[in-house]
């Protein structure tokens, strides 16, 4: 069941794209013909799956305040969180170059589909932005941290699908001169993430979220300046 | 101009408008959007863009000759990666606030399209003084946008100007409010800042008819 929320949350509540903007640069770059968007989709899935659990490891027996408690009574209060950052991206790297050569040599149809997207996603957001959150939201066990990297990926995957198959269509319409191409994508993608914000209350049975959203926004033009940077903070994590 | 070459003022001036990273060269909009719902993070993340960025394209350019291209990407990733490790703990000491309300996208600015865009276009083939200047004029490129988006959401979202109120008290009905004016709670959602951009887009093709893509 646990399982199940983190999966539904990871790919509609909390959807990569729409929710947080992440890997939007191949998203909008990549996303012109649907066969295309669907290869990069798979490969950030396939790495997503990969790479969030190895970084929950890492981050659970070397990087938290005390994790290198395993090492002895002496090491027990060091915190070499602040390495994080190289720790992760250094993962995703070697990583997705160690997935490329493997997927080269034992499986070449994949490789051919996925191999010249592997390179792109090292430097994609999406991935970096997975096992951040990961971290950031404490996710309790490694099993979870699995689901939720495969559910990011699929709702990447998703986002990707989607704008590439409006893309696909939208090239027969008449969109002013100056919106074509990446202005009309923005917008489109605008409209579709307030469609995605529907899902929040997904999962809180409707009641929690709904008036909730409506408190902070009362909040917002009631409380000074101060308060309100506060309350947008809220906010923003709300969303995320 | 005594020390910048006409050349070099191009480098700064160039990525301003009409090469500009997020509108043209569609790079870094990863972490761009997410910020900007008020214009103090938008600020404050287009300066640590601009340190990264600076630092990371004359760090590599000095590397240029030594790095073997088969490795680059980590090379350039380990660098990008340790300068944001600076910034964020600068952050945490000095803006704890703000460092949460940043959260995740301070990391995230090792995987800007922008920074690894400029490393593989520019730094990798040229000194490391011409490689600063492009690095400061692509980070202002980066920072104007997200300053604009980040003054339209919070004037028009919060009705505050770096958290001071610039339209009068919503609650007291001074100042624009006493005409009826209410703020628009829907500009500090995020959808809101992909269609704040795609209106910029709008505006500046229409201003340049040469910038229109087909399709």
């Amino acid at each position: 069941m646990e399982h199940l929320e983190l999966f539904l949350k990871s790919i509609f509540i909390d959807n990569m794209v729409f929710a947080t903007f992440l890997g939007m640069c191949s998203y909008l770059a990549v996303s012109k013909k649907v066969s295309t968007a669907v290869g990069l989709g798979a490969a950030v899935i396939f790495v997503l799956a990969i790479t969030v659990p190895l970084n929950w490891l890492l981050d659970q027996y070397l990087l938290q305040p005390g994790a290198l408690k395993w090492l002895g009574a002496e090491y027990a209060d060091y915190d070499l969180s602040f390495l994080s950052f190289i720790m992760f991206i250094a993962t995703i790297a070697t990583m997705v170059q160690l997935v490329e050569i493997v997927v080269e040599k034992f499986s070449p149809s994949l490789y051919n589909s996925l191999g010249i997207f592997l390179p792109l996603i090292a430097v994609n957001c999406a991935i970096l932005g997975g096992s951040l959150f990961m971290q950031s939201r404490e996710i309790p066990s490694l099993g979870l941290a699995t689901t939720y990297g495969i559910g990011s990926g699929i709702g990447w995957f998703l986002a990707i699908l989607a704008i590439a198959a409006i893309r696909e269509k939208i090239r027969y319409s008449n969109v002013p001169p100056a919106l074509r191409g990446l202005g009309i994508t923005f917008i489109i993608t605008g409209l579709m993430a307030i469609g995605f914000m529907s899902f929040g209350g997904m999962l809180t049975g409707g009641d929690d979220e709904a008036p909730k959203e409506e408190k902070t926004a009362q909040v917002e033009t009631s409380k000074d300046g101060s308060e309100n940077i506060k309350v947008i903070a809220n906010n923003i994590n709300v969303n995320e | 101009m005594g020390l910048l070459s006409k050349k070099d003022t191009k480098l700064i001036t160039d990525p301003l408008a009409d090469n500009n990273p997020i509108t043209i060269q569609v790079l870094g909009i990863c972490s761009a959007l997410a910020i900007t719902a008020e214009l103090k993070a938008s600020i404050v993340m287009s300066i640590s863009v601009m340190f990264v960025l600076g630092l990371g394209n004359v760090v590599i350019s000095l590397m240029r000759n030594i790095i073997p291209s088969k490795i680059r990407i980590i090379v350039q990733l380990t660098v990008v990666a340790a300068l944001v490790i600076i910034v964020d703990q600068v952050l945490k000491a000095f803006a704890y606030e703000l460092s949460k309300t940043l959260s995740v996208f301070v990391g995230l600015i090792i995987t800007n399209c922008i920074i690894m865009g400029r490393f593989e276009a520019f730094a990798l083939a040229n000194g490391p003084w011409k490689s600063f200047l492009d690095g400061i004029g692509n980070s202002l490129g980066y920072g104007v946008i997200l300053i604009i988006v980040g003054f339209f959401r919070e004037l028009l979202g919060s009705g505050t100007l770096l958290g001071f109120p610039v339209l009068g008290d919503p609650i007291a009905k001074t100042g624009l409010y006493a005409f009826g004016y209410e703020n628009n709670g829907f500009m500090l959602l995020s959808p809101m800042a992909l269609i704040v951009v795609g209106i910029i887009i709008w505006v500046q093709r229409t201003r340049n008819k040469a910038l229109v893509e087909d399709h």
